[in-house]
């Protein structure tokens, strides 16, 4: 099926945010600070501007906690009294006008007393720098199976790395948009480019202090989010809504590129170190691995995103012994928050270059160590996860070994090496695995629900909060229920995401969309059927069927409901973070062939195989879609897109100087998919969207290592890197 | 017609897909903000406003150009052709091949291919590849676009149809 709304987006007609009528709305923008930590000393208005024209919200104009909502409330609306870093919001303003706001943001003058800033996660704080705990750090994890310490006693071989991945901008190409206005009726409105509309409702709830009636948010066509609008938009909604409740004017707020850049959140950076002991086969006896991410000025969604890191971190292979501990600690950064892969392709970077290291360090292949020593069915992953899916993980490996050339090309690569005056080719390969869906009991905890109605002209409707942000869900929901109630798809629409028309069928996030959901869909299908009495109708029986029960039940519509029940056998203790932290797990095995050019020190990809297996593939052109997006995107993490940090601000927020890939950066991306269906997936899938991110990184730097017999260890690896690289290795 | 500016205005005669139209403009406005936010043409979508990302992309006097970085007064005699000026069935070939995902830069996007399939001469000295490069998209890895405008021009080359006016 081709994209349902493909064609809206291709001629220009989809209206996202930016796009709706401005009609009577005020303008909005937010004053921030200019300093990474102090005491907001005064706010002072210049009174050359004459503000009679402009609404003013402050901290004093809150109606509830001055909170944002997500794990914890540590994040203010806007700081009152402290400032925790660069960019954060301080007082908001409206004008009908967009230049005479933009010139008056700058004519409100912010004083602070500057505090020690705490800006280096790798390193312990100092005493004036510590704002949380005793130690900044605001989460701490750790997964133990088997007994390390002794597994290393008597190892043939220890060989121990450090890895370090950097922050990542999502560069979504629309950027963060809100419009709030107060209804009729006194209802709360937001309607903007969001993930997760009923997050928004939460933080409106939260500090509005109001009940979910009163409040109402509706997604537009959202123009890519990768994470970056699954937590951010709650704090432009509540701007937006600010103003809006202030001004008594529809209040519309559509972010700058670099201010986008600087103040919405990141791709957490990490610092990875691995201990392992192999015997003297090569075969795993225990990993030993410490992981520390930057959290930035609040908690947002750190420790979230931190277990998903930990839970990944030994990778996919059976191993007796792992110890994982992690921590995600404060910095007066900008906060980081969700990217796709959500601390997994922090982990799988620094475990597959580690693998790679493990490997070198014994002599051995890079393809054999890790064809050992991947889960085997009844094998266990570091959380004691029994995997028994009956997916052939070794026939994934050898399938991109084959497909890629693998061996060839490192032949080739060999002798055009020994000639090549200023080129050096490698390639490197990656082995990973992504757990679909929230982690541990998150599902259960979400309790998502869908409904699919009966229209009375005997038409079907899906109701659900999930979002349509690029990744396909229009068709794909058309796709599941079409053919679960044998109907065209033609007589039947998808609402779009509006708290107040459609339940939480959960966040727009963990891969978790046409598994999960589209799993819900099915099953509400089936209520809908049960509930008109056509257990077996299809088509236009079916229409009939919904039509007479509509006319035998006046002002009432047919609700087949389905809330989220886990699959059977799935347990998980969050306390000892042992179990089954994910329904199922998707496999991928990944190769590139590089080449950098020794005048310039740039590495370029030539060429890069992906072979996974996800469950059934529902659509092979949105799939194949989700691959290749995915790769290039961590292809611009792995070789270009360095944030560059200035007292805790990106210094680069703008495109000028943030570089992402564009066509000429990249090959064709070569992807095979190996199906095997999962039960309780819609239509047999299994999570997609994310592992995708998490292994061409590591593919990248094994191949740059492999062509410059250098540890390349930390990303992204951007000419100046691997100059220093180079020079390092030369002067050493 | 647009609402005439408050702000010092100049009056500009252009024309706009196929249109001809002339307005009283503030001189401080791009084509962007004219084409947005005076004549109702959203297609074009501001990504970055310094001429980086091309989600704005329309096409001066048949060439395409960043609207961002354009003035208006300088469309002022000139041929200016938006997304919306573009036959939908001609776009069949990048909607089979997934060329859009979230379709912020898809616009953008378009008005080159559709370019490029105009003048497919280019490709003597030119890749697809390298001819796209001036539009950022962040979803699709650019394999379904690279592979709609390859199949476009290989579709008018077959039929020796005349690519679709635009």
């Amino acid at each position: 099926m081709l994209r349902i709304e493909g064609l809206a987006k291709l001629t220009g007609a989809e209206r996202y945010v930016d796009d709706e009528p401005i009609g009577d709305a005020l303008w909005g923008m937010t004053v921030r600070s200019n300093a990474a930590r102090g005491v907001i000393r005064s706010i002072e208005f210049d009174p050359a501007v004459d503000w009679s024209g402009f609404t003013i919200v402050t901290p004093d104009d809150l109606p509830g906690p001055n909170a944002v909502h997500h794990i914890e409330c540590d994040q203010p609306i806007l700081a009152a009294t402290e400032t925790r870093h660069i960019g954060e919001a301080l007082v908001l303003l409206a004008h009908e006008d967009r230049d005479t706001l933009r010139d008056a943001v700058r004519r409100v003058r912010v004083k602070i007393d500057p505090l020690p800033p705490a800006l280096d996660f790798r390193e312990p704080p100092t005493a004036e720098q510590v704002q949380r705990g005793r130690d900044n750090v605001f989460t701490e994890l750790c997964i133990d199976k088997g007994d390390v310490d002794a597994a290393f006693e008597g190892a043939a071989h220890i060989v121990e790395g450090v890895y370090e991945t950097g922050a990542q901008e999502h560069l979504y190409i629309e950027p963060q948009g809100m419009i709030a206005w107060v209804d009729d009726a006194g209802v709360v409105c937001c309607k903007g480019s969001m993930q997760c509309p009923y997050y928004v409702v939460a933080a409106l709830t939260h500090a509005l202090e109001r009940t979910p009636d009163r409040v109402r948010v509706i997604q537009t066509p959202t123009g890519g989010g990768f994470g970056g609008k699954e937590d951010y938009p709650s704090v432009l909604a509540l701007h937006a809504a600010l103003l809006a409740m202030k001004a008594n004017r529809p209040v519309r707020i559509i972010y700058d590129r670099d201010e986008d850049m600087l103040a919405t959140t990141k791709r957490h950076p990490c610092l990875t170190r691995h201990r392992t002991a192999v015997d003297a086969n090569g075969k795993l006896l225990a990993q030993d691995i410490d992981v520390v991410m930057d959290g930035g000025a609040y908690l947002t969604l750190s420790p979230v995103v931190l277990s998903r890191g930990i839970i990944h971190g030994a990778g996919p292979y059976a191993c007796p012994n792992v110890r994982i501990r992690g921590r995600a600690v404060l910095t007066n950064t900008t906060p980081f928050g969700a990217f796709r892969g959500f601390g997994a392709p922090q982990t799988h970077f620094a475990n597959e270059r580690h693998m790679d290291a493990v490997a070198g360090a014994i002599g051995m292949d890079p393809v054999e160590i890790r064809r050992i020593n991947i889960i085997r069915d009844g094998d266990s992953t570091a959380t004691g996860q029994v995997i028994n899916d009956g997916t052939d993980r070794v026939a994934i490996l050898d399938s991109a070994i084959e497909r890629s050339r693998y061996h060839d090309l490192l032949r080739e690569h060999e002798s055009f090496n020994a000639t090549s005056p200023d080129k050096r080719r490698g390639v490197g390969l990656a082995f990973f695995h992504h757990g679909a869906g929230f982690t541990g009991a998150g599902e259960v905890y979400l309790s998502s629900i869908v409904h699919v109605v009966g229209r009375p002209d005997g038409s079907v409707e899906v109701r659900a909060a999930s979002t349509e942000m690029g990744q396909g869900k229009e068709t794909v929901f058309t796709q599941i229920v079409s053919s679960r109630l044998g109907i065209d798809p033609a007589r039947m629409t998808i609402a779009t995401p509006d708290s107040a028309r459609v339940p939480d069928s959960g966040p727009t996030v963990a891969s978790r969309t046409t598994m999960v959901v589209g799993r819900l869909l099915e099953r509400a299908c089936d209520d809908l059927r049960t509930i008109i009495g056509a257990e077996n109708a299809q088509g236009d029986a079916l229409h009939t069927a919904i039509s007479r029960w509509c006319e035998s039940n006046p002002g009432a519509e047919p609700v087949g409901q389905a809330q989220y029940q886990p699959p059977p056998g799935v347990h998980w203790d969050d306390k000892t973070y042992k179990g089954d932290a994910y329904g199922t797990y998707t496999w991928a095995a990944y190769i590139a062939d590089i080449e950098i050019d020794l005048r310039t020190f740039t590495a370029s990809v030539r060429a890069f195989t992906a072979v996974q297996e996800v469950g059934a593939v529902v659509n092979p052109t949105l799939a194949s879609g989700q691959v290749q997006g995915g790769v290039v995107q961590a292809i611009g993490w792995a070789l270009m897109e360095d944030c560059l940090w200035q007292d805790g601000a990106m210094a680069n927020s703008q495109l000028t100087n943030y570089i992402i890939p564009t066509s000429d950066d990249v090959p064709h991306i070569d992807v095979v998919f190996v199906e095997n269906p999962y039960e309780y997936g819609g239509k047999g899938s299994k999570g997609l969207g994310e592992l995708p991110m998490d292994g061409p990184a590591p593919a990248i730097a094994n191949a740059i290592s492999n062509a410059l017999r250098l540890d390349a260890n930390r990303i992204p690896l951007t000419p100046e890197r691997i100059f220093s690289l180079i020079n390092n290795a030369q002067t050493a | 017609m647009p609402k005439p500016p408050e702000q010092p205005t100049t009056s500009i005669t252009c024309t706009i897909n196929g249109q001809s139209v002339t307005m009283d403009i503030d001189p401080a406005w791009r084509l962007l903000d004219l084409l947005r936010d005076h004549l109702g043409l959203t297609g074009a979508k501001e990504g970055c406003g310094e001429g980086e990302c091309g989600a704005c992309t329309v096409r001066i006097d048949g060439l395409p150009a960043n609207s961002c970085l354009v003035l208006a007064v300088q469309a002022h005699g000139r041929d200016i052709d938006t997304v919306e000026s573009l036959d939908p069935e001609s776009l069949d070939h990048l909607h089979g091949s997934g060329a859009t995902q979230c379709g912020a830069c898809t616009p953008g996007v378009v008005m080159t291919a559709d370019w490029i399939r105009n003048n497919p001469e280019t490709l003597e000295h030119d890749t697809i590849r390298s001819l796209m490069a001036g539009n950022l998209c962040r979803c699709t890895g650019y394999d379904g676009i690279i592979d709609g405008v390859r199949l476009s021009i290989e579709r008018d080359a077959n039929t020796g149809a005349k690519p679709c006016a635009s």
